[in-house]
């Protein structure tokens, strides 16, 4: 049997990183000031391991000099007093333009309406690996401090001079340095103008804390919110440029098809139409997308097909394929599980199906490219900027530094933005056709030639004590992912490991990647356990954990919860989870609502405490974990992809079901402040715990334990949990 | 080339070259370049190409510039008033009832043709309502929020 060839693999979980390939710094200090203007530029060198993964290795150079090669973000003070920060950072959808240029009004000491940020421009800002793992928050809020803080104790220099007196006794502070022994003060514009100072530095951690913080810390409202209601802000699907043409690409039948005839001759003779064909590649490009889309019709195909994986069969597929035995990173074991469950008053045994499940950004992947001059400029929604970039550079042989790859701010990827197809799509017809090219693909392309979140199987077997407490522990994954495998609860001993499956269908990246999978079966499990201990479900989670922060989102969740409750109506159940991953702490208390006639599941009401350290914007936080938790109960509930013979079965909205306005339960967030400990992103985590919450509260009103994702694509139907003891 | 077309929208008529079969949202977006209207899917299933045919809210990719031609059309930059947003608008805004906002414009539309239809929604209502309206971003009850803030500001504007 055949699994598809492809050049992308499984997005690399967090222990994975690999290293950064070698790049050029592209923009020297001339053209940065030309650029900009005159002013004060302040260059920032990361310090961190995790931080190093987002820069490049080697060296590169600045006006002919050395530059440090792990700069990784960079700020400009203008003459007029704006504000400049810049990162290899994309915008999509999480809010981080926002927190960010909080982060350098708080630090800068001007008002937040100064400062503009420029993101993932690969001319224009420094390199970084990608927009994905949470790392947008714990690597560019430090940076950013500390080069706002270098800017300001260099505008001091600078008043200082023009004063002539010592830099101590003067003070920054709305947008402008004062000395108040002399009563007299300089704005940040006045001190920035004539100047083209530049200052590289190491990063080190930021002095000012949390406790301290003016801007930073507070909701402040979207930037650019404006243009995204009145529909001005420019998506990479709204590109528009002089002469543009609009590009359709065709797709095979099916996974892993080839083409064995092929007459455009149709598609050629009709106006202002050109086809490509480049081995397997054919597209067109036509004046408009409706002509496009016709053309593309027009061409007649034969394929050879060849047999493919189907859904039905996935996951004994992917226990018997599984590699035959997994390398140490993927094994964590400690003491002896035999022993823990020969010790056991009570053992459970179970085993959780995790479906493949689309991102469906409601932006489908859109790219538009423009040659000029044997220069490529491509505009288009990636997490990956540079990445992109260099693919590009690697398929028209030409040195990275005549492609330029910008991400306008995008609708949204949901970790499944990190490929560069579109942008490679129009580049190529670009070329073909001499003049520039838009593509945007159908949802139906989006459903089944982007990637998936890869399918699961998970085993688990574990014995408790007669109190209560955690004896053993077993815990193997087939094939979804790493994230979030190792148990957060006490138990000594333990064997954790996870099995690699070839790919099956194209996957990668998902928010929480297989944190979601992992904690779903876990706290399933650990549900089911509690049941044959006879313990409430949150008195067992506390008696087998000793994490305080984990200990906390339970207990802050379970209080504006109101567990434990009595039920009041039939068909009513809750339930719980917890967990930890990427420096995100969550409980989830989950209420649902079963019509036991129809089988009818309403997820009634969520309550979810989060705790990500010190917390840059309340506002921008709460609108992530409630849209976290209803994004996760489409997983949860019946999000599923249906394949057969290498085709998508439910390649569209109608089919492949989504949360809509009616399975939107009441939600509230419980957001825990630790102004003590640095913060750490928030796009991932707080999706993690709602799929066992609700499976839980399932459990609770019914009885029927769910041991799969989706729980429910029908409606209620029983799955069999094996219970010995 | 097409037989030439005119079409109304926000007031302004435009001569279309585009074919009469084009589904309205091409002509809009990439003919017209009124880029807020947007494309999530094609199908009629997501709401994101939500605009006011005569008043009504309809999906722009499911009727052909031809059919649309009729009637007058809205599209969300219709919706500013001497540089005074709509209170839907406004009231999105300050709800920030949105993430990556590839939705807004669709959600916008669909709740002004609902609140000129009924001036005082119940929430089963707008759930009701704009059921026919994807956010992926879960942003819903913020959106709801929003619609039953605009409604409120509406009524008093009434006054």
């Amino acid at each position: 049997m055949n699994t598809i060839k492809q050049n992308f693999v499984a997005e690399p979980e967090r222990f994975e990183f690999t290293a950064a390939p070698i790049h050029k710094f592209d923009l020297a200090r001339r053209e940065f000031f030309k650029l900009l203007g005159s002013g004060i530029a302040i260059f920032v060198v990361a310090k961190d391991a995790f931080a190093m993964q987002e820069t490049p290795a080697g060296s590169r150079s600045f006006h002919n000099e050395e530059l440090p090669k792990e700069i990784s973000s960079w700020l400009h003070v203008g003459e007029d007093g704006v504000v400049t920060g810049f990162t290899g950072k994309a915008e999509v959808g999480q809010n981080i333009r926002t927190s960010i240029s909080q982060t350098i009004a708080d630090e800068l000491r001007v008002p937040f309406e100064s400062v503009r940020l420029v993101m993932a421009d690969t001319t224009l800002t420094p390199f970084d690996a990608g927009t994905f793992g949470s790392r947008s928050t714990p690597t560019m809020t430090p940076q950013f401090r500390r080069v706002a803080e270098a800017a300001r104790d260099l505008l001091i220099g600078v008043a200082a001079k023009e004063w002539n007196v010592p830099p101590e006794g003067l003070v920054a502070g709305d947008a402008k340095v004062t000395d108040p022994a002399a009563k007299r003060s300089l704005s940040y514009a006045e001190l920035a103008r004539g100047k083209a100072l530049a200052q590289n530095l190491p990063a080190e951690d930021p002095v000012t804390p949390a406790t301290e913080w003016k801007v930073a810390g507070t909701p402040l409202p979207k930037v650019d919110g404006r243009a995204f209601v009145t529909g001005g802000h420019q998506y990479s699907s709204d590109i528009h440029l002089e002469g543009m043409l609009y590009g359709k690409v065709l797709r095979p039948p099916s996974f892993g098809a080839t083409l064995s005839s092929y007459d455009d001759s149709a598609a050629k003779a009709m106006n202002g139409v050109t086809v490509l064909r480049d081995g397997d590649f054919v597209g067109v490009t036509a004046p408009s997308v409706h002509e496009a889309q016709k053309a593309l019709d027009a061409i007649r195909t034969q394929w050879k097909e060849v047999p493919q994986v189907s859904s039905k069969e996935i996951f004994s597929y992917l226990k018997k394929n599984a590699e035959p035995s997994s390398n140490e990173r993927f094994r964590h074991q400690k003491g002896s599980v035999e022993d823990g469950l020969a010790s056991a008053a009570h053992r459970l045994e179970t085993t959780h199906n995790v479906a493949y499940i689309a991102h469906a950004p409601l932006e489908p992947r859109a790219a538009v490219a423009q040659w000029t001059d044997g220069q490529l400029v491509v505009w288009t929604g990636t997490q990956r900027p540079f990445a992109n970039r260099d693919e590009l550079a690697s398929l028209f042989h030409i040195p990275e530094n005549r492609v330029r790859v910008i991400v306008p701010d995008t609708g949204a990827a949901y970790g499944g933005k990190h490929t560069s197809d579109a942008a490679l799509e129009a580049a190529r017809l670009a070329k073909a056709a001499g003049k520039p090219v838009k593509v945007v693909w159908t949802r139906e392309e989006e459903f089944t030639w982007a990637y998936f979140r890869p399918a699961g199987l998970i085993e688990v077997k574990s014995g408790i004590s007669k109190e209560g407490k955690l004896t053993a522990w077993e815990f193997h994954n087939y094939h979804s992912g790493m994230s979030g495998i190792e148990t957060p609860y006490d138990v000594a001993n333990q064997h954790t490991e996870y099995h690699q499956v070839p790919l099956v269908l194209r996957s990668g990246s998902y928010r929480g990647l297989a944190a979601t999978a992992n904690h779903f079966a876990r706290e399933s499990h650990m549900d089911a356990l509690a049941h044959v201990a006879q313990m409430d479900p949150f008195e067992f989670r506390m008696k087998n954990l000793s994490d305080a922060r984990v200990r906390a989102v339970l207990e802050a969740a379970a209080k504006s919860f109101g567990w434990p409750r009595k039920k009041t109506q039939t068909g009513q159940g809750f339930g719980l989870a917890c967990g930890f991953e990427k420096g995100g702490y969550v409980a989830t208390c989950a209420e649902v609502a079963v019509n036991r006639a129809s089988g009818d599941v309403h997820v009634v009401r969520v309550v979810e405490a989060f705790e990500c350290g010190a917390i840059v914007n309340p506002d921008g936080l709460r609108n992530q974990v409630i849209g976290a938790v209803i994004q996760g109960l489409g997983g949860a509930l019946f999000e599923a992809v249906e394949f057969e013979n290498g085709r998508i079965r439910n390649p569209h909205f109608s089919a492949y079901r989504v949360p809509r306005f009616r399975d939107v339960p009441e939600v509230e967030a419980v957001l825990l402040d630790r102004k003590d400990i640095p913060s750490a992103g928030a796009g991932e985590t707080p999706i993690m715990a709602i799929a066992p919450a609700v499976g839980n509260a399932l459990f609770d009103a019914t009885d029927i334990r769910l041991n799969n994702l989706p729980m429910v694509p029908n409606g209620l139907r029983a799955a069999g949990t094996k219970l010995s003891s | 080339m097409a037989k030439s077309l005119e079409i109304e929208v926000n007031g302004k008529r435009y001569a279309v070259s585009y074919a009469p079969d084009t589904p309205l949202l091409y002509v809009l977006h990439d003919e017209l370049g009124l880029t807020g209207t947007k494309y999530g899917c094609g199908e009629g299933q997501c709401g994101a190409c939500t605009v006011l045919i005569g008043g009504a809210p309809r999906r722009s990719c499911q009727i052909s510039v031809s059919a649309a031609a009729t009637k007058p059309v809205t599209t969300v930059e219709g919706l500013e008033k001497d540089g005074k947003l709509h209170p839907v608008q406004q009231a999105f805004l300050e709800a920030g009832a949105f993430q990556c906002a590839f939705c807004t414009s669709g959600m916008v539309m669909s709740s002004v043709g609902l609140l000129q239809a009924n001036a005082n929604p119940k929430r089963e209502d707008l759930v009701q309502f704009l059921q026919g309206n994807i956010c992926r971003c879960g942003t819903h009850p913020r959106i709801i929020k929003a619609v039953q803030r605009a409604a409120k500001m509406m009524q008093e504007r009434a006054r």
